[in-house]
C-alpha cells in the first residue's frame, strides 16, 4: 500500500506531488488573469454607455450558462485552430502559436472566472454607500482617489466572500483540465490508476489532496476577511 | 462544413444528449430534494454527535472537484465488484448511468442541505413562537410555518444549485454517459467541426433560459399570498463548486 | 516526470540549439495511454514501441524530437493546430482521417479484435448477439466506428482512453470490447487483470475501418517531412533497427504480421 505512493522510480508519491504541483501552479496563474477579467467585464456591465452594459451582461450570462468543461474544449481545439487558420492568412511565414495544455487551462478558467468574479464585483460597487462617495466629493476629493480611498477598500469587504468562494470552484475545476492532457494531480491520478488498475485507492487520495486545498484555503480567507473587516464596527 | 449542415446532420443526437442530459439532472436534483430538507435539520437542531459527520460530509463533497467524485464510484465500484455483487449491489453499478446520478445526487444534497439551512436560519424566531402560541405541536410548526418560509427565502438559491448542477452534469461524458456533451463530442471527433461546440452551448443555454422560467413561475406561485415589496429576500446564495 | 523530463528537454534543445542552429526540431504527439506502443513508466516518462520508433525515424532524418502526450480525441486537432509535427500513436490510416491530414506509409500492419470475458457466452459477433450488450471501445477510433457501423442496436459505450475500457470490461461492466489487436494481445496475455479476458472470433481485417495499416500522420502541407520519414521507415526495415525495437515488444514481426 505505502509501495504504491512510493517516491522515485518504483512508486506513484512523485508524479502524484508534480501533478499537485500542476494543479496549484495552474490555479495560481489563473486567479489574477480571472479578476483582471472580472474588473474589466464589471466595470462594462457598470457603465454609463448602453453598449458596454449590454456586452458585459451578456458574457456573464452566456458564460455563466456553459458548462466549464465546455469552455475548456472550446478553448483547446477550437481556439488553437482558429488562431493558426487567421494568423497563416495574414502572416504565412510567422511561427504558430503553440496553445499549450496549460495554456489553454489557464485561458478557460480565467474566461470562466472572470464571468462569475465580475458579478461579485458588481453588486460589491452596488452595496456601496453613496453618501460617503457624497463625502469624499464634499472635502474635494479627485474621482481617483474616491476610487482608491473609499470605494475599492470597501469593494474588497464586500467581495471577499464571493471570491473565496469562485477560488475554491476555481480550483476544483482544474480537475477539468485533466481531460485535455495537461499532468494535473487528476491526470497523473489516472496514470496511475491505469497502471496500477487500483481506482479507489488512487481516486481517494486525489480527493484528500484537493479536500486538504480547500480547506487550506477557507483557512487562509477567513483570516482575510477578519482582516478586511477589522475597520468595521460591530452591531 | 457549414454550421448548418452539421446541425442538419446530427440534430436528432443533440436532442438525445438533451433528453438524458434533463433527465440525469432532475432525477439527481429530486432525489437531492428530498433528503437535503431531513439533514438540513439536523444542521440547525441536531445533537454534536450528529453534527460532527453531516460537517464532515458536506465539507468534503464541497471540497473535492466531483470528476473525482465521479471517477472514484465509477471505477472504484469496478475494484469492489465481488463485494458489490455479493450485497445485490452490482446491477446498480454497473450502469454509467446510475454511477452518475447517484454521485450528482450525493454531492446535490450537501449544496441543497446547506442552502435549506440558511433558509431555515432566517425565519424570524417570533413566527415559531406564535405557532406554538397557537398550540401547533412540533411537527405542524415545521409544516406549517417554518419549512413554507424557509423555501421561500431559499428558493432562488435553490434554482441557482440546480443550473449549476445541469452545467456540471457535463462531465458525466466522461464515463461513457451519452448526455449533451458526451454527443458534442462523438460529433467532434467525426467531423472535426468546430460548430458541434457552438451547438452544445446553444443548447445548454436553452435549457438554463426554459428552467430559469419555470423556476420564477413556481416562486410567483410559492409567495403568491405576500405583498409584492417583500419578495425577493432572499439568503446570500450559497454557491456551489460549479464544475467538477 | 514528464513535467522535469519535459522542461529538461526543453532546457537541452535550447542549449543544443545555441552551438548546432541547424539541427531541426520537431515535437511527436503521441497519446501515452496505449501500452505496449505508448505508454506512461512509473518514471514518468513515455515509452513504447510507437515512441521508440519514432524516436529513430527522427534519428535517421537528422532532427532534435521531443515527445509530448495529447488525448486522443484531440490528436488530430493538435497537429493541426502545430502544437506538434506528427502523430506517432498506433493511427490507422483511414480515408476520413486523410481528410484531414497526410499519412506515411504504413509502419505496421494492424488488425482489430473483440475480446469478451473468458465465461462469456457471445459466440459470434452480430447485430442480433450483440443487441442490448455493452460493447466498449476507445471513442474517435476506428473501433468505434465499427461498432456504430455495424452493431447499431448494441448499447455501445465510448471511453476517452484505452486504459478505461480495459478497466470496464475487466470489471465485468462491458460484455465485449473492440479494439486493436496487438496492444489487447498484449493485455490478455501479459497483464494481471487481463487475465479475465481472451480475444475471440477471427481479427478484424476490414479495409474500410482498418485501412492499409498505422501509418505517422503530418499535416497535409509537410509533404516534405512526410517523404523523409517514408525513406527513413524503409531504412530502418533494411538495415534491422526496425526488427530490434519490434522484438523487444512483439514475438512476430509487426510490419508484416508474420
Amino acid at each position: 500500500m505505502t509501495d504504491l505512493f512510493a517516491f522515485g522510480d518504483t512508486g506513484w508519491g512523485d508524479e502524484i506531488l508534480h501533478g499537485l504541483l500542476v494543479t496549484i501552479e495552474l490555479a495560481l496563474v489563473t486567479l489574477p488573469v480571472g479578476l483582471a477579467l472580472g474588473f474589466l467585464v464589471a466595470f462594462a456591465a457598470l457603465s454609463q454607455n448602453r453598449a458596454l452594459r449590454t456586452l458585459g451582461n451578456g458574457y456573464t450570462t452566456v458564460m455563466r450558462g456553459i458548462p466549464e468543461i465546455l469552455t475548456l474544449f472550446v478553448v483547446y481545439n477550437g481556439l488553437g485552430m482558429g488562431l493558426n487558420a487567421a494568423l497563416s492568412r495574414l502572416a504565412p511565414d510567422a511561427a504558430p502559436i503553440d496553445l499549450s495544455p496549460f495554456l489553454a487551462g489557464v485561458i478557460a478558467l480565467a474566461l470562466v472566472f472572470a464571468a462569475f468574479s465580475a458579478e461579485v464585483i458588481r453588486g460589491a460597487f452596488n452595496a456601496l454607500d453613496p453618501g460617503q462617495v457624497e463625502a469624499g466629493r464634499a472635502i474635494g476629493m479627485t474621482p481617483g482617489k474616491i476610487l482608491r480611498r473609499i470605494k475599492l477598500p470597501q469593494v474588497w469587504r464586500f467581495a471577499l466572500p464571493g471570491l473565496g468562494n469562485l477560488w475554491i470552484n476555481m480550483l476544483k475545476d482544474t480537475a477539468l483540465v485533466s481531460v485535455i492532457a495537461l499532468n494535473d494531480l487528476m491526470r497523473m491520478t489516472k496514470v496511475a490508476v491505469g497502471v496500477t488498475k487500483q481506482p479507489f485507492t488512487f481516486y481517494l487520495f486525489a480527493c484528500l489532496l484537493y479536500w486538504a486545498m480547500c480547506v487550506l484555503s477557507e483557512q487562509v480567507l477567513a483570516q482575510m476577511e477578519r482582516r478586511a473587516n477589522r475597520g468595521v464596527r460591530r452591531v | 462544413m457549414h454550421p448548418i449542415e452539421v446541425l442538419g446532420t446530427y440534430w436528432q443526437q443533440f436532442l438525445t444528449g438533451a433528453g438524458i442530459t434533463v433527465a440525469l439532472t432532475g432525477l439527481s436534483a429530486i432525489l437531492a430534494a428530498v433528503i437535503a430538507p431531513l439533514l438540513a435539520l439536523v444542521r440547525v437542531a441536531g445533537n454534536r454527535w450528529a453534527q460532527w459527520p453531516l460537517r464532515l460530509y458536506i465539507s468534503f463533497m464541497r471540497g473535492t472537484p466531483l470528476l473525482a467524485q465521479l471517477f472514484l464510484v465509477y471505477y472504484g465500484a469496478g475494484q469492489f465488484r465481488p463485494t458489490l455483487e455479493a450485497w445485490g449491489l452490482w446491477s446498480f453499478f454497473r450502469d454509467p448511468f446510475n454511477c452518475a446520478l447517484l454521485v450528482f445526487a450525493v454531492n446535490s444534497t450537501a449544496y441543497q442541505t446547506e442552502i435549506l439551512r440558511g433558509g431555515i436560519q432566517g425565519v424570524p424566531p417570533g413566527e415559531v413562537e406564535a405557532a406554538r402560541a397557537v398550540g401547533m405541536t412540533r411537527v405542524q410548526t415545521l409544516r406549517r410555518v417554518v419549512f413554507p418560509h424557509a423555501y421561500r427565502i431559499a428558493w432562488p438559491a435553490l434554482g441557482n444549485e440546480i443550473i449549476l448542477l445541469m452545467k456540471a452534469s457535463a462531465i458525466a461524458s466522461v464515463v461513457t454517459v451519452f448526455d449533451i456533451m458526451g454527443r458534442t463530442r462523438q460529433v467532434f471527433a467525426k467531423t472535426f467541426d468546430f460548430s458541434a461546440y457552438l451547438w452544445a452551448a446553444l443548447l445548454y443555454l436553452a435549457l438554463t433560459a426554459i428552467f430559469i422560467a419555470l423556476w420564477r413561475l413556481a416562486e410567483a406561485r410559492l409567495s403568491r399570498h405576500i405583498d409584492a415589496r417583500e419578495r425577493g429576500v432572499g439568503t446570500e446564495a450559497v454557491t456551489r463548486g460549479a464544475g467538477a | 516526470m514528464i513535467f522535469k523530463t519535459l522542461l529538461g528537454a526543453a532546457a537541452l534543445t535550447l542549449a543544443l540549439g545555441a552551438t548546432a542552429a541547424q539541427a531541426e526540431k520537431l515535437v511527436i504527439g503521441t497519446e501515452g495511454a496505449y501500452p505496449p506502443f505508448n505508454f506512461i513508466q512509473t518514471d514518468g516518462k513515455i515509452a513504447g514501441f510507437d515512441v521508440e520508433i519514432g524516436e529513430e525515424l527522427c534519428k535517421r532524418i537528422g532532427a532534435e524530437c521531443t515527445v509530448v502526450a495529447q488525448d486522443w480525441d484531440g490528436i488530430i486537432p493538435g497537429l493541426l493546430a502545430k502544437k506538434y509535427d506528427m502523430i506517432v500513436a498506433s493511427m490507422f490510416i483511414t480515408e476520413e482521417r486523410k481528410k484531414q491530414v497526410d499519412f506515411t506509409n504504413p509502419y505496421y500492419k494492424a488488425a482489430m479484435a473483440m475480446v469478451v470475458p473468458k465465461d462469456s457466452a457471445l459466440k459470434e459477433f452480430t447485430n442480433e448477439t450483440l443487441k442490448g450488450k455493452a460493447v466498449g471501445a476507445q471513442s474517435g477510433t476506428t473501433q468505434a466506428e465499427y461498432l456504430q457501423k455495424s452493431f447499431p442496436d448494441a448499447d455501445i459505450r465510448l471511453y476517452p482512453t484505452q486504459d478505461e475500457v480495459n478497466l470496464d470490461l475487466a470489471s465485468g461492466r462491458l460484455d465485449a470490447q473492440a479494439g486493436d489487436i496487438l496492444p489487447l494481445l498484449d493485455w490478455v496475455s501479459k497483464s494481471q487483470d487481463g487475465a479475465c479476458c481472451e480475444i475471440r472470433g477471427e481479427p478484424i481485417t476490414d479495409p474500410a475501418f482498418v485501412g492499409a495499416g498505422v501509418g505517422i500522420a503530418v499535416r497535409k502541407e509537410d509533404t516534405a517531412l512526410r517523404d523523409r520519414l517514408n525513406k527513413a521507415i524503409d531504412e530502418i526495415r533494411a538495415d534491422g533497427t526496425y526488427k530490434t525495437i519490434n522484438d523487444k515488444y512483439f514475438p512476430i514481426d509487426v510490419y508484416t504480421m508474420k
